[in-house]
């Protein structure tokens, strides 16, 4: 699938997703159940806003000592026998996968949940060697590859897009007989899903942080497949982005907390591991252990005002109070990492604004992924500097919407102008302005406006199409006019 | 005697082309606690319109513009009826910040300005402006007032002391309405889905009148529902806490046990 998931315009996604009421019902439902668990899972932590600032300030000094905790971390994994492999882009990444893969003569692997093997198209990619088969064993994941790879919506509920009825869909097509309970389900893909694993011997996982002084993968989950996936197999490959790193054990633990509670507001998940290749005395574990470590255009955000945003967790709070994403939920985006995060993300990867550079508009700029966000990126910020880059350097909209826009940046910098539009009579508007049939009270003195001219700027269309505009005041009622009066009978009141 | 408090007015562009009703109330409420208004009339718009849309070069000017009006007159304070306007007007400190002209009066600009109802509430320690208005209502709770501006509580507190208001909690009072400056008029699909969300959950409150502290998103929700012909009334808080006003009823929070609620709140979000 890779990062670009349709070829369909915004709009169009847009028009779409408008269309889908069953999603906007299932995402505002998820988001309205989320915030409550979220909220009651961080307040009980107490102390909520030091919390941030110490993920924060982690996350931070990391991405800034990055290459020396690189370093670090793959020496470790290297004197404990496993490999690294530092992998600039998808295609590197996904060729040195399968390389390993055919030289260990893979035939069934597993895999569980990771954003950035989807990033890289890696299912598609190993699927392409003869005889190889392969499975996704994180629940949601599993319902995606069976509904024939339906793209994931949200980055930690893949399926949130999914009811239980259209999940039961996909399992009768691969032998479920039973009713849509999830838990009956979920019973039967555990069964489908063992023998799998019994057989598999390769085993992917993604990584929620990698610890840079003794080598291990922490991975938090709640289904128990990914420490399937890294005990089973005689092969284990961990995929991570470059700057999942975390200086030791002790930064893990505040980050597992930080991360747990906004992801899914629990205090932790039900697994939370760390793991490493098999050591001379242990019974289990992979004998054969690789790191590959990715950045496919992550360095592009290093040094500019888009470094924070990789100090990203991928707990996907962002996404559950995000406005925008409530209404056109995940398929909107284009992209697979959609929500604030990926608005802001997604342009940085692709290094440049051809494929999500309508992506940073699409936005309020309400700050509630700021504000919600355990290691503070300034999301809002970053999405309003996207804008501030395409405006300024790339001058990619030479529609009259720029045109209009450079004007109103003319006439609000220029009280003379600006005085012209207070002292006219508005014109332009009058005679679309009428004052028949208001059912809100006190917005309307003067009149509305609820039509516009077919040729009229494609801005006031956007605000008329939807809701009425109030007829501006005549000059002499407007708030200047009354203000000088005011001011005058006051001095007359004092005078007399 | 104590000198008389003097406030500057900063009226936003919004209130001083289209709502002239807002700006007087504001007016009134504050010359009613004393405090004397000046309204420099160099003054347009915040910036905020063009800033947002990415024209951060071109909107140098327009900040420069309102940084000069706004401090052209002898003033305490500035306040503005508008959470976002004021909070951008706030940003200017950190946009500014190695200017060489403007650093200076930017950082006055953001010690001397407050949203109106911050001002009256936090800085007049006014709990109760003697007014009343019998209806039921519901608050919209703008963004920008709450996440930038960082102010979730003062209006709520002064609405709660309003004679006869009886205030009807908005589901899901977080969530944006869809305006988002130029957003609404850019993106009409998604701003239509968002404010048709705020204008459901307004309408299951079965209030009266929507009350919010931000002209701009009133605009836009009022927009909305009258082109939904819903039934409704639209009031400003300027406008309501201007309502048939008492003077005997005027409670200063020092006068009472009140405890002054954090601008915050419980700061989990
Ligand atoms: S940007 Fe912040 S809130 Fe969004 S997914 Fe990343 S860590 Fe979570």
């Amino acid at each position: 699938m890779g990062l670009k998931t349709s070829n369909l315009t915004f709009d169009e996604r847009v028009k779409k997703a408008k269309q889908d009421k069953f999603m906007q019902a299932a995402v505002g439902k998820a988001q309205d159940a989320q915030f409550e668990k979220r909220t009651r899972a961080r307040e009980e932590l107490g102390n909520w806003n030091g919390w941030r600032d110490l993920g924060e300030q982690i996350r931070q000094h990391v991405i800034k000592y990055l290459p020396d905790y690189l370093e670090e971390f793959s020496a470790n994994i290297e004197k404990n026998g496993g490999h690294v492999y530092f992998a600039k882009t998808d295609v590197d990444a996904t060729n040195y996968i399968k390389q390993v893969a055919k030289e260990k003569q893979v035939k069934k692997v597993v895999k569980s949940k990771s954003m950035v093997t989807t990033e890289i198209d890696l299912d598609k990619e190993l699927l392409k060697l003869p005889g190889l088969s392969l499975m996704e064993t994180d629940l949601a994941e599993f319902i995606l590859q069976e509904d024939n790879w339906d793209e994931p919506t949200h980055i930690v509920f893949p399926t949130l897009h999914k009811n239980r009825d259209q999940v039961r869909e996909v399992f009768q097509k691969i032998g479920y007989t039973g009713d849509n309970d999830p838990e009956h389900m979920g019973r039967f893909a555990r069964k489908y899903l063992r023998q799998y694993f019994m057989e598999a011997d390769l085993g992917i996982t993604g990584c929620n942080f990698a610890i840079a002084d003794n080598g291990m993968i922490n991975l938090v989950t709640n289904e128990g497949n990914a420490d399937l996936t890294m005990a089973l197999p005689k092969t284990q490959i961990v995929v991570m982005g470059m700057e999942r790193i975390v200086p030791s054990l002790k930064e893990a633990e505040v980050l597992d907390n930080l991360l747990c509670r906004s992801a899914v507001g629990q205090k932790l998940t039900s697994y939370c591991t760390f793991s490493a290749g098999k050591l001379a005395d242990e019974l289990d574990g992979p004998e054969d252990f690789h790191v590959v470590i990715l950045d496919n255009g992550r360095s592009n955000a290093l040094n500019t005002a888009f470094e924070p945003i990789l100090q990203c967790i991928r707990c996907g709070a962002c996404l559950n109070v995000c406005p925008v994403y409530r209404q056109i939920g995940g398929q909107g985006y284009g992209s697979i990492y959609p929500g604030p995060m990926g608005k802001v993300l997604s342009p940085v990867l692709d290094g440049g604004y051809e494929n999500f550079g309508e992506l940073p508009y699409a936005c309020s700029l309400c700050g509630a992924c700021s504000e919600t966000c355990p290691v503070k990126i300034p999301l809002h910020e970053l999405i309003l500097e996207h804008r501030k880059v395409e405006m300024n350097k790339l001058h990619l909209d030479h529609s009259l919407n720029n045109v209009i826009f450079k004007t109103i940046s003319v006439g609000t910098k220029t009280p003379i102008l600006f005085k012209g539009a207070l002292l006219g009579e508005h014109l332009a508007l009058k005679p679309f302005s009428n004052k028949k049939e208001n059912s809100v009270e006190n917005l309307y003195p003067e009149g509305k406006v609820d039509k516009v001219p077919k040729i009229a700027p494609s801005l006031i269309h956007g605000w008329v199409d939807v809701r009425d505009l109030a007829e501006p005041p005549k000059v002499k009622e407007n708030f200047r006019h009354w203000y000088d009066r005011h001011q005058k009978e006051k001095r007359g009141e004092i005078n007399g | 005697m104590h000198l008389q408090m003097k406030v500057c007015i900063f009226s936003t562009c919004i209130v001083d082309l289209l709502f002239p009703n807002v700006g007087k109330a504001m007016v009134e409420v504050l010359e009613r606690f004393g405090c004397e208004t000046v309204f420099p009339k160099g003054q347009v718009c915040c910036g905020q319109p063009t800033y947002n849309s990415g024209y951060s070069k071109e909107t140098i000017k327009t900040f420069y513009n309102e940084i000069d009006a706004l401090l052209s007159v002898e003033a305490d304070y500035i306040v503005g009826p508008s959470g976002s306007c004021v909070a951008m007007l706030k940003e200017y400190k950190d946009i500014l910040k190695d200017d060489p002209a403007y650093a200076q009066k930017a950082q006055i600009l953001y010690d001397k300005t407050y949203e109106f109802t911050q001002f009256i509430y936090r800085v007049l320690g006014i709990l109760d402006c003697g007014a009343q208005l019998d209806a039921t209502a519901t608050f919209h709770r703008s963004c920008h007032m709450t996440r930038l501006l960082k102010e979730r509580t003062a209006p709520f507190v002064l609405l709660d002391h309003v004679k006869d208001l009886k205030m009807i909690p908005l589901n899901n009072v977080q969530l944006c309405c869809g305006f988002g400056g130029t957003f609404s008029a850019k993106e009409p699909e998604i701003s239509e889905a968002m404010v048709d969300d705020k204008v459901n959950n307004i309408v299951a409150t079965k209030a009266q009148v929507l009350i919010g502290a931000d002209q701009a998103c009133l605009m836009n929700i009022g927009g909305r529902m009258n082109r939904r012909g819903e039934k409704i009334k639209v009031m400003h808080i300027a406008e309501v806490l201007n309502h048939n006003v008492d003077l005997k009823r005027v409670k200063y929070v020092k006068d009472t046990d009140h405890q002054m609620v954090p601008a915050n709140g419980s700061g989990v979000f």
